[in-house]
Parts: structure tokens; C-alpha cells; sequence
């Protein structure tokens, strides 16, 4: 029992968190944002060069075969930076689903040429209405009654939904998958897309972790800094209790999103419990700090020169994919109503062996 | 990061398991803050623990203790809450003091009064607050005049919990006559029932009397009794408030077990529990497993050998609010009933959903009110100015 990440883990997420802060800062959003642009493929590029497209891909398959707790803290350092491309939704999300049926005719080449970071890959899954960003991805791994399909992307296929997030471009994907495009049947596909969807909460809350962070950082460095009455606002205790709540939600949120990340490979009662406690907490925490960041702010936090926005707006969305509140209370539910609860249960599969 | 214990964690826990199920009082012991029965009841309680080398599980071996680290500390309280035992009538002394005299006393001291401290042969209290010293607790006025190989205490201490059955408290004194603030405080231990020492008990909200003034007139201890340098008093009281906030004082078991009364109250009216209350109770499960997770996160780095730092705050914030929250979502669910006191047939397990409602709201007052906690995250944690 050691609920530390070890020197590897921290190690790799302290390289991501450098290049982001290097190439994903307030400027880069900005630059981003008036030249209209949804992704930077610069920046893409730097971060494909990292070699993680794999890194939950097995290595059998051509991956490096890590575990989701080696990757949630790189989601959540793409949250704290407000990332606009796809890290989190190809790499954490669907090259592992990918990879679990890359001996299908028609997937290896996709796998080898994602894993290479020549292309990205969205996932269409049921829990979720939209795909983001599936104009820049070459496929899709649909899922539908009769199975999971892989289907290569053509732009006639796409209606965009604009997003309140800029960086966010939200499509449906009108397409009829057939026999030809199938790579897994109903029930062969369950099991993976549920996983599938237990990464995408997990990582969802882990990117809303990184972003309640920033909000706080964000009202932090502003209160410092603007004076009013002679003092900084920041030496009030209105805005000293107000950041403290949403510092004391965020530390509560952490080791929940931590330990879901660790339990996530078990795919039982208690880790799906756990996943979605994640989401909700960080959901929780990630809200309260957007509004408090506005709040510390003032005029100024309801104005687009202000970056809290980009993150009130990223907030909305996540709180909503891959499972809303509610969803998650009810996997929450599932456990608390049926399995034992008590001090002794909080790792429990593993003390009702002892 | 390993979430797994070891099998000798496993092995640990069924040892405790099979100890406490041995060992704990099958009736409940009355409240150790109602009566001096009940107060020597829990005392006899420690004196079993001691004898079984459970008292405190992590205090060296020529303490008392195992020398076992915060881990199995961990699981030794959940199997403790686990088993319903006693709460810990002298946690000032085990849980605040002693990790306190460990790392600031002398050898002398440390054999003085730690093995009586695991016995239960010396109770502890606390005396540091005054009456115009709570929050600001650096304005103590209570003094410490060095007479020879003594000091002689005078003063007023307030809010002292335990005080009137307790053998012994720890102060706060200004043994400088002209300092100011921070500056020139000692932490000075006297017996309770040394010439010059009177204690009023003050009834609480429950009608208990679990705290007391302390009223020092010309009381003389030996200069052996100041832990610490003098004057480094104030320094070493904000260790131990560190430890009493931050980990020992309320370890994630006590709240887990209030998690699963919750669940099951609810289960028994679940039919008419609206929707809000539901959602409230699995918040109380998600809470609870979320202070347990942090705790095994802070003991895990502690055990590594870091230090605890804005954590003792933000923990103490967190307990004190959800344990409040459970309580009223308690009282929720219990409806007309909720208002009954111990002594009603129709109370819910004897009202004490009612009494737990009125102790948690203690909860972000006592150990440093959460406003001041709140004052400390902002400025420590996340630097914002002081003035």
C-alpha cells in the first residue's frame, strides 16, 4: 500500500506539464483564438513527438503498455493548460479501444499509423451525443446496437454543432455502418466499450481537476495583484475563505481521481464507483472554481480578455460527457446500496480476502 | 502507486480484528464527559489497550507502543471504529501531546510521562485558550513567572475539554513578561489537582460538561514540566495543533462508520426519502471515501519521510463540514423523530443521530476554527497576502 506515484510516473508527467507550459500558454490560446482556429498542429506535432500515443496501447500491439494511473496525471496537466487538441480523447480514450481489436481485418493500419501520430481517431460512443474535433480525425470507432464499427471519416459525413468552446468542435456523424465496416459484435464490444467509457470519465475527471486548479491559480494571481481600497483583494478574507473552499474541494477531489485511476483495471462494482465519484467530485470542484474564479475577478472575469472563460466553457462540456451527474450517481448508488461500506471497505476487494 | 495491502498489512488487520472482538466492552461505556464513572470507565478501557500494546500503535516499543507506521495506524483505527470501541478518553494526551513530547521533550520527560500517558494513569488536557485568546491565540496572558527551579502559573484558561476529570493538562504561558505575540510563550504541564488550580465545568449544548475554565492562582511546577525552550512555546504548540488537525485527531474511520449508520437509517425509510436526501447520502459514502483516500495519500508521503503541512488545514475543514452535513441529512430522514432526546422510547438509537448533530457543530470551532484554517490555505498554500 503506497499512494504515491512512483519516480516514473512523476517523472513523464513533469515532462508533459513543461511542454505544455512551453507551448500551450494563455498566448498560445490567444493566438489560436483570433486567427479562428480550433488546434494548433505545431503544437500537435511537439506532442506527438513525446511518444505517448501508446502509451495504453499494449505492447504487443505496438504500444508501450502503461496503466491509466501513468497517464492521469498528463490528462490532468492538459486540463490545467486548457489543451485544445486531442490528447486526452485519442490517446487516453480510443487507441486503447483500437488496440483491443487490432487482429481485425482493416484496424492494424489505423492503430500503426495513430500510434505513429499521423492520425488521430475519435470514438462515437452511445453515453456521449457529440464527437469533438472529428473533422481532424481520419476514423471513427462507432458504436451501434449491432456492434462497434470502424469507419473512416469523409467530411460529407459531418454536421458541426458549434460549442461555446471555441476549441471544442463538437460534430454528429451521419453514416451507415454496415457488415463491411463491423470489427466487433454486440457482445464481444461490450465489455471494451464499457472500459472505454470508464477511461473516459476517469480522464474527463481528471482533465477537470487540472482545470479547477487553474481557475484557482488564475484568481490567485489576479487578486494578488489588483488593489482596491489600497490593498490587494487578495489580503480580504472574502476572497481568502471563498479560494480556500475551492483549494479544500480541489485536495478532496485529487486523491479520488488518483485512486479511480489505480482501481480503473479491476472493471468492478468498486472501481466503477470510484471512476464516477471521480467525475462527480471533480465535476463539483471544477465548477465551484470557475465561478469563484469569475466571482475574484469581478467585471473582469465576465469579459473575454480574461482566460477563465475558455475554462468555464471547458468545464460545462466535461461535466457532461462521458456520463453526466446523474449517471454517475447511480453507479455510485449501485455500490453504496448493495456492497458492505464501513472503514474497513475502502479498499475492498481486496479486505474482504483478509 | 499501489493500492494493495501487504500480507502483512492483512495480517495486521486480523490480528487487531480478532483482539478488539475480544476485548471491546459488548455494552457501550457511558460518556466519560457525563460523570466520573463514566470518565474512569473509559480510563479502565485504556488500561486494557495498554496491556495488549494497542494503545498506541504507533509509539516506540519502550513507550508502549509497536512502532508501526501510519499505514498500519490506518488500519488499526478502521478496525478500531470497525469494532465500535470506546472513543479515546485521553486523545489530548495520545494523539496530540505524546507525538508532540517525542519529537520536543527530553529523555527525562519522554520516561516521565509517556508510559503513564499510554497506561490511562495520567488523563491530558489541554489549556491553551482564554477568554480573550480563542482564534487569536497568540494573545494568551495567562504567565509563567521562573522562580528558581520552578515555575509560578497564574491565569484563566477556558474551553479546556476533559478538564474536570483530567490528572493533568499541557498550557500555554507568557514566561517573558515583556513579550508580545508569538514571542515569548512556553508550553508548561501542571497537575489539575495542584494547590491553586480550580476548575469549573461548563455545560455544553448537550448539557454535558465536557470542557472547563481553569482558574491558576500562584500554582508552582517544577521547571522540568516546560517542554521545549523557553520561550519556544508557540512554535511547538503549532506542531501539535499540525498533528491534531492534520491526521491523528480524527482518523477517516470515525466518519466511515457514520457513512454506513447513514445508509442504513436511510434503507429503513428509503420509501420517503425524497430525492435530495438520497442524493445527500451517497455524497456522506463519497465524502467519507474521499477524507480516507487523502489520508492514506498524506500517510503514504509521511511514511516516506515528508512533512505535514496546509493538509492539517485542509483536512480539518473537510471532517468538520461533512461531518456536519451527515448529521443533518440524519436528522433529514429521521422527520418528526429527529427532535427527541436519549431519553424518549421512540428515539432512533437512543437520539444519538441528535448528539452527533450537536458535537459536529463543535467540529469547525474547537482545533482552530475553519476560518482561521481557511486564513491559513490562503496564505500558505496559495500565497496571498497577509494584509
Amino acid at each position: 500500500m503506497d499512494f504515491r506515484f512512483y519516480d516514473e510516473q512523476v517523472m513523464t508527467a513533469d515532462v508533459v506539464r513543461a511542454l505544455l507550459a512551453e507551448v500551450c500558454s494563455s498566448q498560445d490560446l490567444r493566438r489560436l483564438l483570433t486567427t479562428g482556429g480550433a488546434q494548433d498542429e505545431t503544437r500537435w506535432k511537439k506532442l506527438c513527438e513525446l511518444g505517448l500515443a501508446g502509451i495504453l496501447v499494449p505492447e504487443g500491439d505496438g504500444g508501450l503498455g502503461l496503466a491509466p494511473v501513468d497517464f492521469v496525471q498528463i490528462a490532468e496537466a492538459c486540463g490545467y493548460r486548457c489543451l485544445p487538441e486531442p490528447l486526452v480523447d485519442n490517446v487516453g480514450i480510443a487507441l486503447p479501444l483500437l488496440a483491443a481489436f487490432a487482429d481485425r481485418p482493416g484496424v492494424a493500419p489505423y492503430l500503426e499509423r495513430a500510434l505513429a501520430g499521423e492520425i488521430t481517431v475519435a470514438v462515437s460512443h452511445p453515453i456521449n451525443s457529440y464527437v469533438p474535433h472529428a473533422d481532424r480525425d481520419a476514423a471513427a470507432l462507432i458504436a451501434r446496437d449491432d456492434g462497434l464499427h470502424l469507419v473512416a471519416i469523409s467530411p460529407k459525413m459531418l454536421t458541426m454543432q458549434p460549442s461555446a468552446d471555441p476549441f471544442r468542435r463538437l460534430h454528429t456523424i451521419a453514416c451507415d455502418p454496415g457488415d463491411a465496416t463491423r470489427i466487433a459484435g454486440h457482445e464481444e464490444a461490450a465489455i471494451p466499450l464499457r472500459q472505454t467509457l470508464d477511461r473516459g470519465a476517469l480522464f474527463t475527471a481528471a482533465q477537470l481537476l487540472g482545470m479547477a486548479q487553474r481557475c484557482v491559480d488564475l484568481a490567485v494571481g489576479y487578486s494578488k495583484e489588483r488593489q482596491q481600497f489600497g490593498r490587494p483583494i487578495g489580503s480580504y478574507q472574502a476572497i481568502k475563505h471563498h479560494l480556500a473552499t475551492v483549494q479544500v474541494k480541489i485536495e478532496f477531489a485529487r486523491p479520488v481521481v488518483y485512486a479511480a485511476a489505480a482501481d480503473l483495471p479491476h472493471d468492478d462494482l468498486h472501481s466503477r464507483a470510484r471512476i464516477s465519484q471521480a467525475k462527480l467530485t471533480a465535476s463539483e470542484a471544477a465548477d465551484l472554481a470557475a465561478h469563484t474564479a469569475i466571482q475574484t475577478h469581478g467585471a473582469m472575469g465576465y469579459s473575454w480578455e480574461v482566460d477563465v472563460h475558455l475554462y468555464l466553457k471547458r468545464i460545462i462540456a466535461l461535466t457532461q460527457v462521458w456520463g453526466g451527474p446523474s449517471f454517475h450517481r447511480e453507479r455510485v448508488a449501485a455500490r453504496v446500496f448493495s456492497a458492505p461500506l464501513g472503514p474497513e471497505t475502502t479498499f475492498a476487494r481486496e479486505t474482504d480476502r483478509a | 502507486m499501489n493500492l494493495i495491502y501487504t500480507e502483512e498489512q492483512k495480517a495486521f488487520r486480523r490480528e487487531v480484528r480478532s483482539w478488539l472482538e475480544a476485548h471491546v466492552p459488548r455494552q457501550p461505556l457511558p460518556s466519560f464527559d457525563a460523570s466520573r464513572e463514566g470518565f474512569e470507565a473509559h480510563r479502565e478501557w485504556e488500561r486494557i489497550l495498554d496491556e495488549g500494546r494497542w494503545g498506541m500503535v504507533t509509539w516506540p516499543e519502550r513507550y508502549g507502543g509497536r512502532g508501526l507506521d501510519l499505514i498500519q495506524w490506518l488500519i488499526f483505527e478502521e478496525e478500531y471504529y470497525r469494532a465500535g470501541a470506546p472513543l479515546r478518553v485521553n486523545q489530548n494526551g495520545i494523539f496530540l501531546l505524546g507525538p508532540t513530547l517525542m519529537e520536543y521533550g527530553t529523555p527525562e520527560q519522554k520516561s516521565r510521562f509517556l508510559p503513564k500517558m499510554a497506561s490511562g494513569d495520567e488523563i491530558w488536557a489541554q489549556a491553551w485558550s482564554e477568554p480573550q485568546a480563542g482564534s487569536d491565540l497568540a494573545a494568551v496572558r495567562a504567565s509563567a513567572t521562573r522562580a528558581g527551579d520552578e515555575y509560578v502559573l497564574r491565569g484563566h484558561k477556558i474551553w479546556s475539554s476533559r478538564a474536570v476529570f483530567a490528572d493533568w493538562a499541557f498550557g500555554l504561558f507568557r514566561s517573558d513578561p515583556g513579550s508580545e505575540r508569538h514571542k515569548g510563550l512556553s508550553l508548561i504541564f501542571f497537575p489539575l489537582d495542584a494547590p491553586g488550580v480550580r476548575i469549573q465545568a461548563i455545560p455544553q449544548i448537550d448539557g454535558e460538561t465536557g470542557f472547563a475554565e481553569i482558574f491558576l492562582d500562584d500554582v508552582r511546577v517544577p521547571a522540568f514540566n516546560r517542554l521545549g525552550a523557553e520561550g519556544e512555546g508557540w512554535a511547538i504548540c503549532m506542531a501539535t495543533a499540525g498533528f491534531e488537525r492534520g491526521l491523528m485527531l480524527r482518523s477517516p474511520a470515525r466518519f466511515q462508520v457514520t457513512a454506513r449508520r447513514l445508509v442504513e437509517l436511510f434503507k429503513t425509510c428509503e420509501r420517503d426519502a425524497d430525492p435530495a436526501i438520497r442524493a445527500a447520502v451517497l455524497k456522506a459514502w463519497m465524502d467519507t471515501d474521499a477524507y480516507a483516500l487523502s489520508i492514506y495519500h498524506t500517510a503514504s508521503r509521511l511514511n516516506a519521510g515528508g512533512q505535514i503541512g496546509a493538509e492539517a488545514s485542509t483536512n480539518k475543514i473537510f471532517w468538520s463540514e461533512m461531518d456536519i452535513a451527515m448529521h443533518k441529512t440524519a436528522l433529514s430522514l429521521l422527520g418528526a423523530r429527529a427532535e427527541l432526546s436519549r431519553h424518549a422510547s421512540e428515539a432512533v438509537e437512543a437520539g444519538r443521530w441528535l448528539d452527533g448533530y450537536f458535537f459536529s457543530l463543535a467540529g469547525p470551532i474547537y482545533a482552530g476554527s475553519n476560518e482561521i484554517q481557511r486564513n491559513i490555505i490562503a496564505e500558505r498554500m496559495l500565497g496571498l497576502p497577509r494584509v
